[in-house]
């Protein structure tokens, strides 16, 4: 992360047209926050086939992308705070507030994902599916980021 | 886990908000200890609703070893070991010499389809349920019944997680988790080379989810009954995977062919004759994860083209909201079981008796019940014995052979295969003290025969 920094940092003085301030304002951890979506899109998807066909390995599918946005999602956690502790950003705390929500209902739904049978997905994975996503668009309907620079423009 | 999550105070309106339509949802279920078992006991259990988990309950109990205890025994009786050090034995049976065979076998590696698998493998080791096998068969020769056998060899060897024994005439059968396997056998051998002959496939791998083949033989010898279990909790692994399991099999000694004899028992894990009447009876390991006290396992009473249920509904016609698509057809003609064991307490042995060497036990079924492993309070880690009157239970279950958990909760072992020996002790085996439990009068009323 900090090598990639570097480089950005030291690229902008060759071509000689951005300040580096510039640089700083772009936040680590918004790389990493389509991955947390896809992942949970995907599952989405594999609980909507999981419901209309009753095939168990759309379940599986699901419960293995939902496990993985979860890994994701500590991994956007991380590099978000070392945003906010060594790059000067601040929380945008909406989408903060939001993310943390659909991560906690993506924790819970990987319980219900482990459950044996239908009602691993049906009714209350797949309402668990559709709110996490919902949540997740709605954070980043305006930007991939969960902080913006101390001193830039919202 | 479920209780913390429902009792957590958020102040945030809006996280309430969603708090509460999780809870809605069903997520949450506060009564997660079970009840007295003694209210699943018998003809009648008491059935709660049941309960869906975030994580459900589990409550292991760790091993210790038996050092100098031993299991317990009512007054007028004495327990012994009649081996010690052996490597996971799951089954016996006794030979008509009196020779009795320990079957040493565990089950075949379980595959990771899910995040949870892995979870439970853990959940395994931490019991001692992953203990390493022989997969092979010992022989105990114990002549003059005083619990020190003079001779022990290596049976069998080489075998492939065995669970059944029946012997037939000459021809010994084995079942392997794969298949039956004929060998040839003499009186007083104590080592069988020759190689088996296969009689039959069985449902094996690559999921083999529930893997013992209990088996017995028919009386005349004309057909083998082979308890096949399912080959997921509740259909997990998808209904492809279920082909032919969760039945007991009726297989013809003569060509191999099979029938399936009963469908929808989970889990048949031994298969007697009723002495009075001459029917089948099996124990079956029921559902997890919808309760402390669901489902009850059973002893049943086993009848020709019998269907009991699994995966739709349970003791009859009480349906699982996890199975889908349902079968109301088949759930229309579910049996419901004879005798409910209460719930978890996993029987994996059943030896119907008859005789007058076990003091008051004259008639009925002892149960070896190996422990739970999914509810709290732990129910189970015992041998109980089942009352029979004109071929039926007659009365609730009582306990004879306690002691294999402690009052910290520690298990020194935990009964699997039962078997009653030539002189009409109960032989118990333990798969956590990896010994073979004699249990007998401790006044005989006549003298034990001692063996020609």
């Amino acid at each position: 992360m900090n090598h990639i920094a570097a480089i950005r940092t030291t690229a902008p003085l060759s071509l000689g047209s951005q300040p580096i301030a510039r640089t700083a304002r772009t936040a680590v951890h918004r790389m990493l926050t389509p991955f947390s979506v896809a992942y949970l899109t995907a599952a989405l998807v594999t609980d909507l086939a999981y419901w209309r066909t009753a095939e168990i390995m759309w379940e599986r599918f699901s419960v293995w992308l939902i496990a993985g946005g979860l890994i994701m999602t500590a991994f956007v956690a991380v590099a978000a705070v070392i945003d906010l502790a060594f790059r000067k950003h601040r929380a945008n705390w909406t989408r903060v507030l939001c993310f943390a929500i659909a991560v906690l209902l993506s924790l819970l739904n990987v319980l219900v994902h482990s459950r044996d049978g239908y009602t691993a997905v049906v009714p209350t994975g797949v309402t668990l599916s559709v709110i996490a996503v919902v949540l997740m668009a709605f954070t980043f309907s305006t930007g991939w980021a969960l902080t913006y620079p101390a001193h830039g423009a919202r | 886990m479920t209780c913390v999550l429902k009792s957590a105070h958020i102040t945030k309106s809006r996280v309430a908000a969603v708090i509460a339509a999780v809870a809605a949802l069903g997520l949450t279920g506060c009564d997660d200890t079970g009840g007295d078992p003694r209210r699943q006991i018998g003809a009648n259990p008491v059935l709660p609703a049941v309960q869906q988990y975030l994580v459900p309950p589990i409550q292991i109990a760790r091993p210790e070893p038996w050092g100098h205890d031993t299991p317990k025994v009512p007054d007028g009786f004495k327990v012994q070991a009649l081996a010690t050090g052996l490597e996971h034995p799951r089954s016996l049976y006794v030979l008509p010499n009196g020779d009795v065979l320990v079957i040493e076998s565990n089950g075949p590696k379980a595959p990771v389809f899910r995040p949870k698998d892995i979870i439970t493998g853990w959940v395994q080791w931490f019991a001692g349920a992953k203990a390493p096998d022989a997969n092979q068969i010992t022989l105990l020769r114990d002549t003059n019944g005083d619990s020190v056998p003079e001779v022990r060899t290596v049976f069998l060897d080489h075998l492939n997680s065995p669970f059944g024994v029946a012997l037939v005439g000459h021809d010994l059968y084995v079942a392997n988790t794969d298949a039956i396997l004929r060998y040839p056998y003499e009186d007083g051998q104590t080592t069988i080379t020759a190689p088996g002959t296969k009689l039959t496939d069985l449902p094996g791998g690559p999921i083999d989810h529930h893997w013992t083949k209990s088996l017995v033989a028919s009386p005349d010898g004309s057909k083998l009954y082979v308890g096949v279990g399912s080959n997921s909790n509740i259909t997990e692994n998808g209904l492809q995977a279920e082909y032919e399991r969760a039945a007991i099999w009726e297989v013809d000694r003569a060509t191999g062919a099979h029938r399936i004899y009963a469908s929808g028992v989970r889990n048949p894990t031994g298969l007697q004759w009723e002495p009075e009447t001459g029917k089948l009876w099996a124990i079956a390991n029921e559902r997890d994860e919808i309760g402390p006290d669901l489902v009850p396992d059973y002893l049943t009473s086993v009848q020709d083209g019998g269907f009991y249920g699994w995966p739709y509904s349970y003791y009859g016609q009480h349906l699982d909201p996890r199975v889908k698509p349902q079968r109301p057809d088949l759930v229309a003609k579910a049996i419901v079981p004879d005798y409910a064991l209460s719930s978890h307490v996993a029987p994996l042995g059943l030896a119907m008796y008859r005789g007058n060497e076990l003091g008051k036990y004259r008639s009925g079924a002892f149960v070896g019940e190996h422990g739970s492993w999914d509810r709290s309070p732990l129910n189970g880690y015992k041998v109980v014995f089942v009352p029979f009157s004109g071929g039926k239970p007659s009365g609730p279950a009582e306990d004879v052979v306690t002691g294999f958990l402690d009052a910290n909760n520690r298990t020194h072992g935990r009964p699997v295969g039962l078997a009653v020996d030539r002189t009409g002790a109960l032989l118990i085996a333990d798969d956590v003290g990896n010994r073979v439990w004699r249990v007998s009068s401790a006044h005989p009323a006549s003298a034990s025969k001692p063996a020609s």
